[in-house]
């Protein structure tokens, strides 16, 4: 891995798919495959070997097959957009795309479900669901981007999952293949599926388990309406024990966001969303369903709010101006890409009630690192989303950055939180798993991979680390955290 | 009884290949396959761990018998938002291995959807931890909601953390007279439109509904489905808790899972339906030919006399995976073994 492509290997593969599939599904020249050497996570590239665009469940399972017959590592893949390089090509195996499978199969507004295949875009879910005033709740930032099967893949979340879950909580059924290439179902439209919970385990396994062709997703009705109040705070402690104390009002709301001033400062001037420029925090809480209850809602929310020292409240009074309000808060990750060269993104979840603790921790760390970093927030769910702004191009910000980041999740364990909420580990942070867990349930983790995948071949080298891996990186953090190689997969 | 001690207790009967047979109150005996092997009680094992209501999150040891895990919630205006049945003196960790959810499943979700973390120990005795106590992590795979419903054959489990949420301001239970088709077509015509329903049941020509939320919300709804309301909730505690007059009938009793817009399964007898629609109690009968014309599965949930094959059968592949998640958790075979399949 990582050395010279081997031609001969590499001819060898193609020829084998090519066997069963049309000229067009199987790429290898450079300029074909380069489109595939990354996701959303550009740091990390490697060039696959070869790149396999099946159409049919029937292609998928063969693809599987004489991958597993010739011992050749596999990479599933869906848009792209994932943040934590799970979708990163092995540089001598196939990377299988699955862009083709977008179509939605069935909606049945009766049942409130949708049986979708894993290429379909996840705004376009509901989209299709629209007309039966029904709609899929999960909404990651790049909903507009990403598929289904990468969200299946991640266990992707949003803005909205304190009170609607996340992709767990939202898909019922899958179809797909073992990496031998067997056929597997797992959960089923009806409740409570017999037999392990094999459908949780799949969702968030990040394509190391199962490669999905077909998922059954659940639909709700769309909420009659939805009202954000935008509440300014001067101290970030103060914002975070609001949103404390709004759940203690034993209100869930639908959202509940916050960003810091340097973020606001960031998107104000990007989108004029119209936020409070002089706040050091605000937040965004929202309510939704039918008018009578939003109303109530809103009213509650603003009395708590008030009482946690608000300093200035707005409440939407229209859809526009609801969508003004949180187009800053979509708009964040752009924006930090258009005031610096570069941006990394964290995705560490902590208790709430750390908050202050760790925003401190942060700020201490862009002193000590030189390097600024705005933060995002979902303040409802505790996952917190810093953004470190580095130039790529300066190999020493990129390498601070990195010890900045690993910093910064290492705390999130520490406060008894976890390295990432909502992106996954992939290549990206699997150093940092050594740090979340134990040598017992890492091998675990091995032992259920081989469950799965005995030969070790689907998606190898993301997510879980070895142990022989975590020891080197406890060695090289205790010399100051510098990444051994982090661009070489390895299992 | 302290967390080394129940380790101890694995480890040495794994070493001995002596199957387990891990008990909380034993409110549960009745369900899954006859257990066997030596008794191992977890209810020593007791306590709250943490729980604060700011963060939604309920820890507690398996042992903490699950009314006062529910006593503690209700203190601060809080629930387990999938209403576990207790069958009797049910404890946290027998409520978590079992997975069941009641009423309220169709609209919060299930016991699985709240799992947050366990503390395990597995097969070898090792106390394993999986998740945590926030509400997003997606680091390593998800074991603890794999434990959850694998009936103690894959760990104990410890300790587990759950998600909690508000109990809500207001209740109201309502009922209307249809026959079983039209009830169908009405609960799953509910679901999918804005309404505050928190269960549905029909059984003899009766649907009954609950509404819960905010007081505008529930009573806009109460007035848009009309019907008689009930009294008090007593009723979704009887269902609940299988005390139902439904329930008192004699023959093996089946739960059948289906989509819930199935028609009437068109079985001779009673039928009790919930979940709006999903769940369809049934007793006797040919169940899991039913369940499978119909597209679900049928589990034996009570019956008298030796117990086997309570659960449906899984295809050949995925019971392979069964059985090599069971060899990795448990190698020595000695949790619960048959409790869930003869295999495991």
């Amino acid at each position: 891995m990582g050395a010279a492509l081997s031609v001969e290997r590499q001819a060898r593969v193609a020829r084998a798919l090519r066997e069963f599939l049309p000229a067009r599904a199987v790429l290898w020249e450079e300029e074909d495959t380069r489109p595939y050497e990354c996701d959303g996570l550009t740091a990390y590239r490697q060039l696959p070997m070869v790149v396999a665009l099946p159409e049919t469940e029937g292609e998928v399972q063969r693809i599987l097959a004489t991958c597993s017959s010739m011992k050749i590592p596999l990479v599933p893949r869906g848009a792209g957009t994932g943040l934590s390089g799970g979708a990163l090509p092995p540089g001598d195996g196939v990377l299988l795309s699955m862009a083709k499978f977008m179509r939605v199969l069935r909606v049945d507004p009766a049942a409130r479900v949708a049986v979708v295949q894993p290429g379909v875009r996840n705004a376009v879910i509901s989209e299709a669901a629209a007309p039966f005033g029904l709609y899929y709740a999960p909404d990651p930032s790049s909903q507009i981007a990403c598929t289904i099967g990468g969200n299946v893949a991640e266990n992707s979340g949003g803005v909205h999952c304190l009170k609607y879950g996340l992709t767990v909580h939202n898909v019922l059924r899958l179809r797909g293949f073992t990496m031998a290439g067997e056929p597997v179902e797992l959960g089923a439209q009806g409740p409570d599926a017999p037999g392990y919970d094999l459908l949780a385990l799949a969702i968030g396994s990040e394509g190391m388990l199962v490669v999905v062709t077909e998922v059954t997703v659940k639909l709700l009705p769309r909420p009659q309406c939805a009202r954000v109040v935008m509440a300014s705070f001067d101290d970030v402690e103060k914002a975070g024990q609001a949103v404390a104390d709004v759940i203690a009002a034993g209100i869930i709301p639908a959202g509940l966001e916050m960003m810091d001033r340097p973020a606001t400062h960031a998107v104000e001037q990007f989108v004029g969303a119209g936020y409070d420029l002089d706040a050091a925090a605000i937040l965004l809480c929202e309510s939704d369903g039918t008018p009578e209850e939003v109303e109530d809602e809103i009213e509650r929310m603003r009395a708590v709010l008030s009482a946690a020292g608000a300093t200035r409240m707005t409440v939407s009074r229209d859809e526009a101006e609801r969508l003004r309000f949180w187009s800053g808060r979509k708009a964040a990750f752009p924006a930090a890409g258009r005031i610096s060269p570069d941006y990394y993104c964290m995705d560490g979840t902590i208790p709430r009630k750390r908050l202050g603790e760790v925003l401190k921790f942060i700020a201490a760390m862009e002193k000590k690192y030189g390097l600024r970093c705005p933060n995002v927030f979902h303040a409802g769910d505790g996952n917190l989303h810093p953004l470190i702004l580095f130039d790529a191009n300066s190999p020493d910000e990129l390498h601070r950055t990195e010890l900045f980041a690993a910093e910064v999740l290492e705390k999130c364990v520490e406060v008894g939180g976890t390295i990432t909420g909502e992106h996954g580990v992939g290549v990206e942070k699997i150093n940092q798993m050594c740090v979340q867990f134990g040598a017992d349930e890492l091998e675990l983790f091995l032992a259920v991979k081989r469950a799965f995948d005995p030969s070790m071949l689907l998606n190898p080298g993301k997510a879980v680390p070895t142990l022989a891996r975590c020891a080197e990186y406890g060695r090289m953090h205790v010399q100051g955290g510098k990444l051994p190689h982090p661009e070489l997969p390895r299992f | 009884m302290s967390l080394e001690a129940l380790q101890d207790r694995i480890r040495e009967a794994a070493a001995r290949k002596a199957p387990l047979r891990l008990r909380g109150g034993g409110s549960k005996d009745f369900y899954g396959n006859a257990p066997r092997g030596e008794l191992l009680d977890t209810r020593a094992y007791a306590g709250i761990v943490s729980y604060e209501p700011t963060e939604l999150v309920m820890t507690a040891r398996c042992g903490t018998p699950l009314a006062e895990i529910e006593k503690a919630l209700e203190e601060k205006g809080q629930c387990l938002p999938f209403e576990p049945p207790h069958f009797g003196e049910a404890t946290f960790g027998g409520c978590v291995a079992a997975g069941l959810s009641g009423p309220r499943r169709a609209s919060a979700g299930a016991l699985r959807d709240f799992v947050l973390g366990v503390k395990l120990v597995d097969g070898r005795g090792r106390a394993l931890t999986f998740g945590g106590q926030v509400m997003k992590n997606v680091a390593g795979y998800d074991l603890a909601r794999l434990a959850a419903g694998s009936l103690g054959t894959l760990g104990l489990i410890a300790e587990a953390s759950l998600k909690v949420l508000p109990v809500p301001v207001c209740e109201l239970g309502l009922e209307l007279e249809m026959s079983e088709a039209t009830a169908l077509e009405t609960m799953n015509r509910w679901a999918g439109q804005p309404l505050p329903i928190s269960a549905s049941a029909w059984h003899r020509g009766v649907l009954r509904a609950r509404l819960s939320g905010s007081e505008p919300a529930v009573r806009a709804a109460a007035e848009r489905i009309g019907g008689t309301r009930l009294a008090d909730g007593k009723f979704w505690r009887d269902v609940r808790e299988h005390e139902h007059a439904f329930f008192g009938g004699s023959g093996p009793l089946w739960r059948l899972a289906v989509a819930s817009n199935r028609p009437p399964l068109g079985v001779p007898g009673d039928t009790l339906i919930e979940w709006s629609g999903g769940l369809r109690w049934i007793r006797g009968g040919d169940a899991r030919e039913i369940a499978a014309r119909a597209g679900g599965h049928a589990t034996l949930f009570r019956s008298e006399g030796a117990r086997q094959g309570a659960f449906a059968p899984l295809d050949a592949v995925v019971l392979g995976l069964h059985r090599r998640l069971k060899a990795a958790f448990d190698p020595a075979g000695i949790l619960n073994p048959g409790r869930m399949y003869a295999e495991l």
